[in-house]
């Protein structure tokens, strides 16, 4: 499968010798299992998929839903508590299995990450430029002294960061938020990676700082070319951003479409029911948000068949859904999603706010 | 930050008055400086003994009387020795000093070295028993584990290896007619450095065990690990630094464990310090001596506490002393 959104003519500019089309990075068949008191808990089973150059991949789902631990098992900074197995390959390279030290001169430098929480992601004794001078210094040794700092400031500058020379000098805590995530920006592509992950980044930020972080990313993207996974629960930010949306549910691929199918014609219900309780500037006040009755399962007692099938207004019970587990299959259009009953079933928002509404209404929670 | 330092110490001022005045009330309440002189044939001696120390006067004036001398540098004589109070202080408090700082500089030392390995490796069995270490070490008496590390170092080593000089000495801070920092010095230090110091590292190094264990699990690790960040430095410049903070302030609450622990220290090791002038002043109900002792520790609490703050606010930009 090639990503329409792969421009060869950009790709070339990395000057790599390889297939400039090929994925960048590829996870196949990917499972984390942690050990816990109550039993081993599968976070992510069987998940894969391929991250092609400059593409930026929207990866949705609530929580629990494996998301974050995808990102982590790729630079392997998951507890000695979870097992990994199944691959993730960096232009090639098994990373599934690597030690800490083989890992390391990719951490930062060819895959960075931007997490959640930027307050307590940054080391609150060390200055912001000593951090993100340390992200360049621990993979490059001839940057040093005024060229490091001269560096610093210019990454910070990057980023939109006012009075950057000045506001290296600060601490984490003198910094506003919004201010925070720019500078985990700004050490994350401090070495110009290849593939920038991002976990909820715009989390417990503000609407329009939100917009200003997504507006620094996209121009990050542009200009460093490098391929981004931006991992969230906001499907506005994924319809702002992504080229291409994976949706999870406890720990699988729901759905994988680009950002247009994905949102005019999911395909899952479980899309459709993300899509529906999303409030609409269109729609009359009087209408109640549509939503998906119950709970996310836990991980330690999957419903059997399709994990959803439980919460879906559409599964067969007893039937299909609720006995066999649908695998990842390929609808027209480069559209994949895992469920028996994608064909059957029609994609009308307002049907489904109704529906919703209805159940709403029974259930009577608030 | 001078200003703040200014504004902390006078505010301690009242504190050491208060805790001066009710040693001297309770002292005198519990001793009569005159009662060595009941046996007396001369039926006056109480009398005119009462008159010239004033004891006939209430328990305030008489603590006015002695503070306004005290300020004024004159700490009275003992009434055991007949000796100037600030020569005997001078004195003892060198030696003190001596003990204190290697007890910390030690504590502090093998303290964070255990936790940080103990948090570092948690769960094995280099863990475990630094753990088991440190529970014995806080539940043993200084008294006990210090007359047990002379026997076994002084007396058992040298028998069991066949050796012609005992490694340690542990009979005061040096040997007879010698001075100074050398060999000599040091052996006399090792003992009972380790007797004031082993309780205090039992707690600091759980203590820092917990402070470690919290900061390894923070997200700004994971941050510095996803950075590219080799381990070591991973766990000393992100991780100690931060673990450092909340050790401060339990160590600069223990510093009085640390005079306790001087009482038995001192005794046991025949030290002239602080701690063994205490005791003997408190048996005799020697008050000069006393209040001199109280002051001097409570001066010692208040710049250590003082201290901690400063360290504090170097070791963590997000506090600002005002």
């Amino acid at each position: 499968m090639t990503s329409p959104y792969a421009d060869p003519a950009e790709t070339d500019d990395l000057g790599l010798a390889v297939d400039p089309d090929a994925p960048v990075l590829e996870v196949e068949d990917l499972r984390v299992e942690f050990a816990t008191d109550d039993g081993p808990v599968t976070a992510v089973d069987g998940l894969s998929f391929r991250l092609h150059p400059n593409e930026t991949l929207g990866i949705v789902g609530e929580s629990g839903s494996g998301k974050s631990v995808t990102s982590m098992a790729i630079l392997g900074l998951l507890p000695s508590t979870a097992r990994v197995s199944g691959s993730i390959r960096y232009r090639g390279q098994e990373l599934v299995g690597l030690k800490e030290r083989q890992l390391r001169p990719l951490r930062g430098n060819k895959i960075a990450m931007v997490f959640q929480d930027a307050l307590a992601s940054l080391n609150p004794v060390h200055r912001v430029g000593a951090q993100i001078a340390e992200a360049i210094s621990v993979h490059r040794s001839d940057l040093t002294g005024a060229d490091l700092d001269a560096r610093v400031v210019e990454l910070l500058d990057v980023v939109g960061i006012p009075d950057p020379a000045a506001r290296a000098r600060q601490y984490p805590h003198e910094y506003s938020g919004g201010m925070r995530q720019r500078a985990m920006i700004a050490m994350a592509i401090a070495n110009e990676p290849d593939v920038l992950i991002a976990d909820e980044p715009t989390t417990a930020l503000d609407v329009t700082i939100q917009a200003q972080v997504l507006e620094v990313m996209e121009r990050i993207r542009d200009r460093t070319e490098s391929s981004v996974m931006i991992i969230t629960h906001d499907l506005g930010v994924v319809a702002g951003v992504a080229d291409r949306v994976m949706v999870m549910y406890a720990g699988r691929t729901c759905e994988v479409a680009d950002v247009e199918s994905t949102f005019y014609e999911p395909a899952h219900p479980y899309t459709q029911g993300l899509l529906g309780s999303l409030p609409r500037l269109d729609s009359r006040s009087s209408d109640r948000l549509a939503r998906i009755v119950g709970n996310p399962p836990s991980l330690l007692a999957l419903p059997p068949g399709c994990a959803f099938h439980p919460r879906c207004p559409h599964a067969e019970v007893p039937g299909r859904c609720s006995d066999e587990r649908p695998e990842l299959r390929d609808l027209p259009g480069g559209h994949r999603v895992a469920c028996h009953r994608s064909e059957e079933i029609e994609w009308r928002p307002q049907e489904a706010e109704a529906e919703g509404a209805a159940v709403h209404d029974v259930e009577e929670v608030e | 930050m001078f200003f703040y330092v200014l504004r902390r110490l006078l505010i301690s001022i009242p504190v050491v008055l208060i805790a001066s005045f009710l040693l001297f009330w309770f002292v005198r309440e519990t001793f009569d400086p005159t009662a060595r002189l009941r046996t007396s044939r001369d039926p006056t001696v109480i009398q005119r003994e009462t008159e010239r120390l004033g004891l006939d006067k209430p328990i305030p004036v008489q603590y006015g009387k002695w503070l306004k001398e005290f300020v004024k540098g004159d700490w009275g004589t003992s009434n055991r020795t007949r000796e100037p109070v600030t020569d005997m202080v001078r004195r003892a408090l060198w030696n003190t000093v001596q003990l204190i700082f290697w007890g910390i500089v030690v504590s502090a030392f093998l303290a964070v070295a255990v936790g940080v390995f103990s948090a570092v490796r948690q769960y094995t069995i280099p863990d475990y028993v630094l753990t088991g270490l440190s529970y014995i070490a806080i539940a043993m008496p200084p008294f006990w584990f210090g007359l047990l590390a002379i026997n076994l170092a002084a007396f058992k080593i040298p028998e069991w290896f066949d050796l012609d000089e005992r490694p340690v000495d542990f009979v005061g801070l040096h040997s007879a007619r010698k001075s100074g920092f050398n060999k000599d010095y040091l052996r006399h230090l090792v003992l009972p450095v380790m007797t004031l110091s082993v309780q205090i590292i039992g707690s600091w190094s759980r203590f820092q065990r917990a402070a470690m264990l919290d900061v390894l699990s923070a997200d700004y690790i994971r941050t510095a690990r996803a950075k590219g960040v080799p381990r070591g430095k991973v766990i000393f410049k992100h991780g100690v630094r931060n673990a450092l903070i909340p050790l401060i302030t339990v160590m600069a609450v223990d510093i009085g464990l640390l005079f306790g622990g001087l009482l038995v220290t001192e005794q046991i090791f025949s030290i002239a310090g602080m701690g063994k002038m205490f005791v003997d002043a408190l048996l005799q109900g020697d008050i000069a001596v006393l209040e001199a002792w109280m002051i001097v520790v409570a001066i010692f609490v208040i710049v250590f506490n003082l201290l901690a703050d400063l360290i504090y606010s170097v070791l963590d930009p997000r506090i600002r002393l005002s």
